[in-house]
């Protein structure tokens, strides 16, 4: 089977590694060529937080996070130490009693869907993370929860698929290929629309918007957190309508380094600091641990998710091109859900089962949806 | 030339007299205090630079890191190493 | 009501930007002088006095003491946009502050070019120019045994001056051949000024060997210094020393003018026409981030971009046949010292390339480009962001360092959370 994979982010990479794979498995040889004008990873791959982070905004959402993380775990013992797979887990924070209210019925969606979760009170919580602020309700433990560095896990499933890289941007899709931009066709079989956003330039009118966020990385140490913190607040004053939002996310790295986020930004397609919105963003990060005044920032960066209207990805054969599969629009979970995308696409190329396949991330659920483009 | 004047600092618990004008790098080096930090791989490590480029020369003073070849001495400062507070992996 | 808004900001108070905010402020602008070292007078006028006796005594005492220049010291751009009005972004112990200007003169000067060989990463193993730096910052170099290596007559002031303070210099290795370092002693010597300054350096160096032709192979220690092994022909020496005071040059330090879009020359200065102005509107741009041609240019530029930033094209009648000169001394500089392979340290795959997250010459195999290279192996994310690193890659391995943004420096977080203010003329 000859494939092309149009994006070496890490889902690009994921889909190509499961393509090679269950080709194999149907005793095909697999030829992946992955088409990548960048470096690999170095889109919002590299630009994101790497959190492994299981979310049940929708049942869709929570299935295809918690399948994920499954994969995460099977995979981890195979990846290189620079991946800095790190299983810290997360804590979500509940400020008051209100937002501790809303921890129970998240603890049981997470165990229906096969992932541990414990409640901490107020001195459990204080035990645990020292450094938030005292008066905190509570928190929800999610042990499974991890994270890594996505760049260099994108290198390994690219080497382990080995496909073959192409730095080259696409011009066109066509029928059974693609045209390069310079002027090249390649023909397969398959070809997989994993470029982010930019199935937008191929497949214009897409339902899918840029949501630009702020991080910024700190000094290695002297404040240590030991899980991933987010604040349960995240889920109703963040980042639930069209407004600029900022909500509390703090991960320790396995550097000693603290990441900090996050920010979320309709329609600001350039990569410039919002000052003031970085300062919002860290006001709100020293609320929770107000020991973040006393280190340096070493590195402040912005990135662009790629948002779909429902929040989930899109995954799945395009209605209208055949051999064209779209796996794009994962917004702020595409490292999470780069394994599980990878599994769902797979299940729809070669007609395997998977339990994904019982929810809809197709293309197809939204009514509107685009022609080829011709140059 | 006018007369200089001292400044007392306390390097990692030990006070000390220096005078004003003085790099929070030199009292360091000079009260032989070497290496500043282990580096990741446990290395010793000193500065380099000297005028605030390599960040070789950070160490926390007064609570925050900074690099001490751009840090003036003064009265009553507290300095610590990076490794003294952070033992980094 | 009181604007906000300088006539002109200066960033750099060595000779070129002390030169240039007088200049400035004699022809009538409100002038703020940034600069990042806590006083005033740039790496080589460092710890000088104003109104001690010579040229650095007077420029910092006319600076101190004019009415129309604002000292800002221990203040450093972490952040620049330009536009109408430029707004530079400053962070010092003071916290954050916006500075809005109508003209910039950038003169950020140079910092140590360094590469990497086994052990360089040793206690005790300096920039040549980090050694004067660290000296003229209060470290006692008294009886301390000296080898100062790599490239460039900077090597040679700075024997001089370590061995003023009382240092014991056991050698100059110098990587460049005889010859042409013969021809750059040839052109300084008829240069005005420059005849009397070689002497006196010839005179505090008198007794201490010089290597030509002289490569540094490794520096060797238990966490600490102990020897030195150069490479002079085919026969390698081992000396054991306190220090090893190395560095490959001098480098444009040009972070603040990429911030401002400012284009650079093949050689990685700032680009700048006559009147020391860069491509964006009200820029301009003086002393060793234009080129690394010494004091002397660098005061002359300082000069020309004073004048040029407020109208007084008046006071410039000579200047250029003056630039023309300190532009042939720069080019004899370049020529003469100028880096060769086969005398460069050669980092064993084990060497440390970035210093921060130590990272090897080995890991940094089979990369093509920067970019690649630090996403996948860390190189450059450290605590410098990658202003060692990035240039040792440049000459290593002939990549592109595109690191440079904003913030330029570590910045404290209690700053950040801070509304920041704005610093205006008074």
């Amino acid at each position: 089977m000859k494939a092309i994979v149009i994006g070496g982010g890490l889902v690009g990479a994921a889909c190509a590694d499961a393509l090679a794979r269950h080709s194999a498995l149907n005793g095909q040889a697999a030829r992946v060529t992955v088409l990548e004008p960048g470096p690999v990873g170095g889109g919002a791959t590299a630009a994101g937080m790497g959190h492994l982070v299981v979310m049940d905004d929708s049942p869709a959402q929570l299935a295809l996070t918690a399948r994920s993380l499954e994969l995460w775990e099977a995979l981890a013992p195979a990846l290189p130490s620079q991946a800095d797979y790190h299983g810290c887990g997360t804590l979500w924070v509940a400020s008051d009693e209100e937002e501790l209210a809303a921890v129970e019925p998240k603890r049981r969606a997470y165990l229906a869907a096969g992932r541990e979760a414990t409640l901490l009170d107020a001195a459990e919580l204080a035990r645990a993370e020292p450094n938030l602020r005292p008066g905190l309700a509570g928190a929800l433990r999610v042990p499974g929860d991890s994270v890594v560095y996505a760049p260099v896990v994108a290198q390994f499933l690219l080497e382990r698929a080995g496909a073959t890289v192409r730095r080259e941007a696409v011009a066109e899709l066509r029928d059974g290929g693609v045209r390069l931009e310079s002027g090249e066709m390649l023909r397969a079989d398959v070809v997989v629309v994993a470029n982010g956003i930019g199935a937008v330039s191929l497949l214009p009118g897409l339902p899918l918007r840029q949501r630009k966020g702020h991080l910024l990385i700190t000094e290695r140490g002297p404040i240590h957190v030991h899980h991933q913190l987010v604040e349960l607040g995240y889920l109703k004053s963040a980042h639930g309508n069209d407004e600029d939002s900022v909500a509390f996310n703090v991960q320790p790295r396995p550097t000693g380094q603290l990441l900090i986020g996050s920010s979320r930004q309709f329609e600001q397609p350039d990569r410039e600091i919002d000052w003031p919105l970085l300062r919002r963003m860290l006001r709100r990060a020293a609320e929770f641990l107000p020991a973040l005044e006393n280190i340096s920032a070493l590195r402040i960066w912005t990135g662009q998710r790629c948002a779909s209207p429902d929040h989930l990805p899109l995954v799945g054969p395009h209605p209208h091109l055949d051999g064209v599969f779209l796996a794009t629009g994962h917004e702020g979970l595409g490292i999470t859900t780069a394994l599980g995308t990878a599994e769902l696409l797979a299940a729809q190329v070669f007609g395997v089962p998977s339990e994904l396949l019982a929810h809809d991330f197709t293309p197809a659920r939204f009514d509107r949806l685009p022609e080829v483009a011709h140059a | 030339m006018p007369e200089r004047t001292l400044a007392v600092l306390t390097l990692e618990g030990v006070r000390v007299t220096v005078p004003a004008g003085t790099t929070v790098l030199a009292a360091l080096q000079n009260a032989g205090l070497s290496p500043l930090r282990r580096s990741l791989s446990g290395e010793a490590r000193g500065a380099l630079c000297g005028m605030g480029s390599c960040s070789e020369c950070r160490a926390v003073v007064d609570g925050l890191t900074v690099r001490t070849c751009l840090t003036p001495v003064h009265d009553g400062q507290s300095v610590q190493r990076l490794g003294i507070v952070n033992r980094e992996v | 009501m009181k604007s906000d808004l300088w006539d002109a900001v200066v960033v750099g108070a060595g000779p070129a930007g002390l030169m240039a905010a007088l200049t400035a402020a004699q022809g009538g602008l409100r002038v703020l002088l940034l600069d990042a070292q806590p006083t005033a007078g740039g790496q080589i006028w460092r710890g000088a006095a104003a109104g001690q006796k010579g040229a650095a005594g007077d420029l910092l005492r006319d600076v101190a003491s004019h009415p129309g220049i604002t000292v800002l010291s221990g203040a450093e751009v972490i952040a620049a946009e330009a536009g109408k009005p430029h707004v530079l972004t400053v962070t010092s112990p003071a916290g954050l502050t916006h500075v809005h200007a109508a003209r910039v003169i950038l003169c950020t000067g140079a910092t140590e070019r360094f590469l990497p060989f086994d052990g360089w990463t040793l206690p005790g193993v300096v920039g040549a120019g980090g050694l004067q730096a660290m000296s003229k910052g209060g470290l006692d170099v008294r009886g301390k045994r000296v080898v100062v290596a790599g490239s460039g007559p900077l090597l040679l002031a700075v024997a001089a001056g370590l061995r003023q303070k009382g240092a014991r210099v056991l050698a100059v290795a110098e990587q460049a051949g005889l010859p042409g370092v013969a021809a750059f002693g040839v052109t300084a010597a008829r240069l005005p000024g420059k005849a009397t300054e070689a002497l006196e350096l010839a005179a505090g160096l008198r007794g201490v060997p010089y290597w030509a032709d002289c490569a540094v192979v490794r520096a060797s220690g238990q966490d600490q210094l102990q020897t030195v092994t150069l490479r002079r022909g085919r026969r390698e020496v081992t000396l054991a020393c306190d220090y090893l005071a190395v560095g490959f040059g001098l480098m444009p330090e040009t972070r603040v003018a990429a911030l401002l879009g400012c284009s650079l020359d093949a050689q990685g200065a700032v680009d700048v026409n006559v009147w020391q102005a860069t491509g964006v509107s009200g820029i301009y741009a003086a002393g060793e981030v234009c080129g690394i041609g010494g004091v002397d240019g660098a005061l002359l530029e300082g000069f020309v971009a004073g004048c040029a930033a407020s109208g007084q094209i008046n006071r410039l009648h000579d200047a250029p046949r003056r630039a023309e000169i300190q532009r042939r001394f720069q080019t004899v500089l370049e020529r003469s010292f100028a880096l060769r392979p086969d005398r460069l340290p050669i980092p064993s795959p084990h060497t440390i390339v970035c210093r921060c997250e130590d990272v090897r010459h080995g890991d940094l195999q089979g990369f093509t480009n920067w970019t690649a290279a630090k996403l996948q192996t860390r190189c450059g994310m450290g605590a410098c962001q990658g202003r060692v690193c990035g240039p040792v890659t440049e000459t290593l391995y002939g990549w592109r360092f595109g690191g440079v943004r904003a913030p330029l420096a570590p910045l404290p977080l209690s700053q950040l959370l801070a509304e920041p203010t704005v610093l205006g003329p008074p």
